[in-house]
């Protein structure tokens, strides 16, 4: 075919965006609130302006997915304790290596003489651990469905090649109990949820049905493109409309109702539920993924050879809001910090570090709270 | 334009076994993590088209375009 269906340009056509914007707004009778889960969803809808252009028939709120941003203070600690270690080298995605534990970043932890390398993929980790068979390798896994099988995939491709020196501290998180956790906590009136595109390209569209069927929420499952967002918004809107709550998969080039069973077999090999810390929203449990008995030889948590200081439990820095702005309680211009003490150049909390976080999606793309 | 970046970009089909040259593929941390359905990308693109037209004809209709 042309290469057409694949250019985001295609997806951005604004007279497009315009007559589902006027339609999402004609067909809600109140204004409604509609919470993006994921943070790539956060910056293209402030990229492109969504926000205000559907605002205020249809408010859209942001939620807890930016995986960096849910890592608690005491596991990045724990990070930064284990690149301290001798002989210790952690692997990392570079978004996390900016963001503050309670002491510091890994990247200061780095500036005092830790090994911390920036991975661009899980597999590069297995290279380091390859080259450097005198250094104990720890891949920090972070993040959500979208990238536990990628860690998943190089646990599978150590075991198989014997390769003792690489191991996985596994952070992950999953989704649809995070979403669950802010249904069930009520702080936050949400109408609908424009589901996680690349997330549900794993899980399947199927994951998010206990959305409609328990707690009556329509989802639609939503691609980047601006036209892909309005259109699940529109899509959620006359849902709403007409009190027909369902998940709808609005992004079909990707996403199917099963996901990617390939994906979701190595996850359920490699990991087993358990429970996991975020940041703003507690200890959900079986919300995070642990390594399974049979690959215990990988989990950075079992390795003799490397001695897992406590957790810390210090305090949140001072005034930061990160955990309310993650569960949708407020906007990131209602922090107080948001702007002022706490910039890109220099955040205080995780949500203005990372690329998906939404307070740096605010400070770049507009900064008015409404 | 004259900015140019080297890159040697190597992508793992370990999760995306049914790929084939030439497919679009999803790309998260070197891994393709689904293969694009090109028929769906296409009626998706049908369905903004269509948009376009009915809303014309409502403009042709409610006498708001010649």
């Amino acid at each position: 075919m042309s290469q057409q269906g694949f250019r985001p340009q295609a997806f951005r056509d604004p007279a497009a965006a315009q007559r589902l914007i006027a339609a999402a707004k004609a067909a809600v009778a109140e204004p409604v609130a509609i919470m993006e889960f994921c943070g790539g969803h956060t910056h293209a809808i402030m990229r492109f302006g969504l926000r205000d252009a559907l605002a205020p028939e249809v408010r859209l709120l942001s939620g807890p997915g930016c995986p960096v941003c849910v890592t608690d203070d005491a596991d990045i600690d724990l990070a930064i304790a284990l690149a301290s270690l001798p002989d210790v080298t952690v692997a990392t995605f570079g978004d996390m290596i900016r963001v503050p534990g309670t002491g510091g970043s890994l990247a200061d932890a780095r500036a005092r003489g830790a090994s911390v390398e920036i991975v661009y993929s899980a597999l590069d980790a297995l290279d380091l651990a390859r080259n450097q068979p005198g250094a104990n390798i720890v891949m920090l896994g972070i993040g959500f469905e979208t990238t536990a099988p990628t860690i998943a995939a190089a646990v599978r491709v150590a075991a198989d090649e014997g390769l003792a020196n690489f191991c996985v501290l596994s952070l992950h998180k999953l989704t649809p109990p995070a979403m669950r956790a802010i249904l069930d906590g009520g702080v936050v009136r949400v109408d609908g949820v424009l589901g996680p595109g690349h997330v549900t390209a794993i899980t399947g569209s199927d994951a998010w049905s206990f959305l409609p069927e328990r707690y009556g929420v329509p989802c639609a499952v939503s691609g980047f493109e601006p036209l892909d967002i309005l259109l699940s918004v529109r899509d959620l809107a006359v849902a709403l409309a007409e009190e027909r709550p369902a998940v709808i998969n609005a992004y079909r080039r990707s996403v199917t109702g099963q996901g990617n069973l390939v994906a979701r077999q190595l996850m359920d090999e490699v990991f087993v539920l358990g429970d996991a810390r975020w940041r703003g929203l507690g200890v959900i449990p079986a919300s995070g993924l642990d390594l399974a008995p049979a690959y215990a030889a990988y989990d950075a948590r079992n390795r003799s050879a490397i001695e897992l200081p406590p957790a810390g439990a210090g305090p949140h820095a001072r005034g930061c809001r990160c955990g309310d702005v993650l569960r949708g309680v407020i906007a990131p211009p209602e922090c107080p910090l948001f702007g002022r003490a706490c910039t890109p150049a220099k955040p205080v909390g995780p949500c203005m570090v990372s690329a998906e976080g939404a307070c740096a999606a605010y400070y770049r793309y507009g900064r008015s709270p409404s | 334009m004259c900015l140019a970046v080297p890159m040697r970009i190597e992508i793992s089909l370990i999760l995306t076994p049914e790929a084939r040259e030439g497919d679009y593929v999803l790309i998260h941390t070197g891994f393709a993590i689904s293969v694009l359905d090109e028929q769906e990308a296409r009626e998706t693109l049908a369905l903004f088209a269509e948009l376009e037209e009915a809303s014309r004809e409502l403009d042709r209709a409610e006498g708001r375009e010649p």
